[in-house]
């Protein structure tokens, strides 16, 4: 029954590209001046990142001793990457799994939770929802780091800092999502559609998974992206939250690599500093290039309109 | 910076169909009911508690006690709260303009179809969007260096004497290239997505009347996306306010130009977890949190008063 019904949902991911491509063919003249500009702009983009590239095969003594940009004598990259991993009894795979773990269970949730909340505000009428819109956005403009502190201490008195959970709960929440999937969710489904799957008998949970989930997938794919990288990239959070090394993700394990340099004995490790950057940005440049049609067409369903 | 969400809305598009009278009920909560529920724990029930903890004050003689407003007016007093929030204010008013106008430029070529290669450069610029602050502040942060750095390596080939970048009197610039480097393309795209959605009819209008490009684009293209630009206005600026992540992790290189005070954001930090001020500590918070919304409401309404 139902699932016969669902349209591809690039239909209406992407309404914007196809008409443009017909606005007078061939009419504006490309230009060289301008695509000269973006590559320098390119180059201000990518430049830190071929550095980060060409120093990750240098050894400890090779980076002081060569030019930061180009090769050392000893080419040391897979040195470097088994040393990153293996590095004090192979902390880093720990901070990688720690790392996936918030991803999977906060990037995930915090999505599931949009898309159930966004699928709501889109398609139904309930009692308090202009309230529940009103305090979200609110919230937004909130600065986060106003909220670090008192959740702190909550999360303390709760017994759930320097646990995973200090970094997982908070993470849960996207206001970002929400707005994009109510938006999305709101373009994407028809409401005849979920009518017809009620009266086909179909009760409300079955109408979600069955009907409006397929027609959602290029705004899932976008929120969840972006609560990836919220996540993947979070810093603030855990360095409040977490005590022991054991638990934490890759941004606040490579910080105090690099800072370890400073305490008195320290191991100075800034090759492994530096490989383990070019480790951490892999993943996801990967899922952001992989994905890039996707996510695009749900961003740009997202954007403003006026 | 902090968490610099991405542009949730100032209007959502114009609301779906308002649904029939009857369909009215609460089978909406089922699916929304978990979103607020950890929302409601992870949002509003800090600020509550921040509000009251700035109420308090844990004394020597008398333990915690409540204060009133004392921490407010302390605040209000305070110098280095005061520098902390002249540091970010100046790094603001000079970084967010260079930053979004770099990006509205971008996005404007990209639209302008004038470009070989397009989408290569689209998903390229954009790419530092997903470098976590922790990494970009490291790469950069080496290459500002003297000692493995480019500006070292600079000075050794060239002779020349190029500035310690992480000296105090240029670690804030160096700081908001970084900022600048990691948010461009994600403003850009911002911009750009709202470009697409112009109608194609109205730049073949304008042809038709004579209309040059840069006409179109002062005349359609930027008035049309004001609300894309008022919104990362509001977002960069929230950002800058909560400026927190560059500067730390830039401190073991940089000890004698960033104090633990340096952004207002810092010196919470500094305040709760080095001090144990946590009453003192949440109530700059708040003041903070105030100042960022006021400002923000400021551009907003700005940004709709040059819209009628």
């Amino acid at each position: 029954m139902s699932t016969s019904v669902a349209a591809p949902p690039t239909k209406s991911a992407s309404p914007l590209r196809t008409p443009r491509k017909k606005h007078n063919p061939g009419k504006p003249k490309r230009s060289l001046l301008l695509t000269g500009l973006m590559a320098l702009m390119v180059l201000y983009t990518v430049a830190p990142l071929i550095w980060l590239v060409i120093n990750s095969t240098k050894t400890q003594a090779g980076l002081g001793a060569s030019n930061g940009l180009w090769f050392a004598h000893d080419f040391a990259l897979w040195d470097n990457i088994r040393t990153t991993f293996t590095y004090h009894d192979g902390i880093f795979v720990r901070w990688l799994l720690n790392t996936l773990l918030y991803v999977v269970l906060g990037a995930g949730g915090a999505t599931l939770l949009a898309v159930l909340g966004g699928y709501a505000l889109a398609k139904f009428d309930f009692p308090g929802k202009r309230g529940i819109f009103a305090v979200v956005i609110g919230a937004v403009a909130v600065p986060g780091t106003a909220l670090a502190v008192p959740t702190f201490l909550m999360f303390s008195k709760m017994g759930l800092t320097d646990t995973p959970w200090a970094v997982i709960i908070p993470s849960l929440v996207s206001p970002f999502g929400l707005y994009l999937m109510w938006v999305f969710a709101a373009e994407a489904i028809p409401t005849e559609l979920l009518e017809a799957a009620r009266m086909d008998g179909a009760n409300e949970v079955r109408t979600f998974f069955q009907v409006a989930l397929p027609l959602l997938a290029p705004g899932i794919v976008t929120v969840l992206l972006f609560t990836t990288v919220a996540t993947w990239n979070n810093y603030f959070l855990p360095l409040i939250m977490l005590k022991d090394p054991d638990w934490y993700p890759l941004t606040l394990g490579l910080s105090a690599w690099n800072s370890q340099a400073e305490t008195i004995g320290g191991d100075v490790i800034f090759n492994l500093v530096i490989t383990g950057s070019l480790i951490t940005i892999i993943p996801l440049i990967a899922a952001f290039l992989f994905l890039q049609k996707y996510w695009q067409s749900g961003l740009a369903a997202g954007s403003v309109k006026e | 910076m902090t968490t610099l969400q991405p542009p949730a809305a100032a209007e959502p598009r114009p609301a779906p169909p308002p649904a029939k009278r009857d369909r009215r009920s609460w089978t909406g909560w089922g699916f929304i009911g978990p979103f607020v529920a950890v929302f409601a724990l992870v949002f509003l029930a800090p600020i509550a508690y921040s509000i009251y903890l700035s109420l308090f004050r844990n004394q020597l003689i008398g333990g915690n006690q409540f204060v009133g407003l004392d921490n407010y007016t302390q605040a209000l007093k305070d110098d280095q709260f005061w520098q902390a929030v002249g540091r970010v204010a100046l790094f603001l008013a000079i970084q967010v303009p260079i930053m979004l106008g770099i990006a509205l430029l971008v996005a404007l070529a990209l639209d302008s179809g004038r470009l070989y290669g397009k989408s290569f450069f689209r998903i390229t610029i954009f790419l530092p969007y997903a470098v976590p602050a922790v990494v970009a502040t490291l790469m950069w942060g080496f290459m500002y260096g003297t000692k493995y750095g480019l500006v070292g390596d600079i000075n050794e080939a060239f002779g020349t004497s190029l500035p310690d970048l992480l000296s105090p009197d240029w670690v804030l610039a160096s700081i908001g290239n970084i900022v600048t480097w990691e948010f461009v393309g994600y403003n850009m795209l911002i911009f750009y997505s709202a470009l697409r959605v112009i109608p194609t009819s109205l730049y073949e209008a304008a042809e038709i009347d004579g209309a040059g490009q840069w006409r179109i684009i002062s005349s359609i293209k930027l008035p049309a996306i004001r609300g894309a630009i008022v919104i990362a206005t509001i977002f960069s600026i929230i950002g800058s306010f909560q400026l927190f992540n560059e500067p730390n992790i830039l401190r073991p290189l940089a000890r004698n130009a960033i104090t633990t005070d340096y952004t207002p954001n810092f010196y919470t930090y500094s305040l709760s977890f080095n001090g144990q001020q946590h009453n003192y500590s949440a109530t700059v918070a708040i003041i903070m949190g105030v100042l960022t919304m006021i400002v923000a409401y400021a551009v907003q309404l700005r940004g709709m008063r040059k819209g009628a």
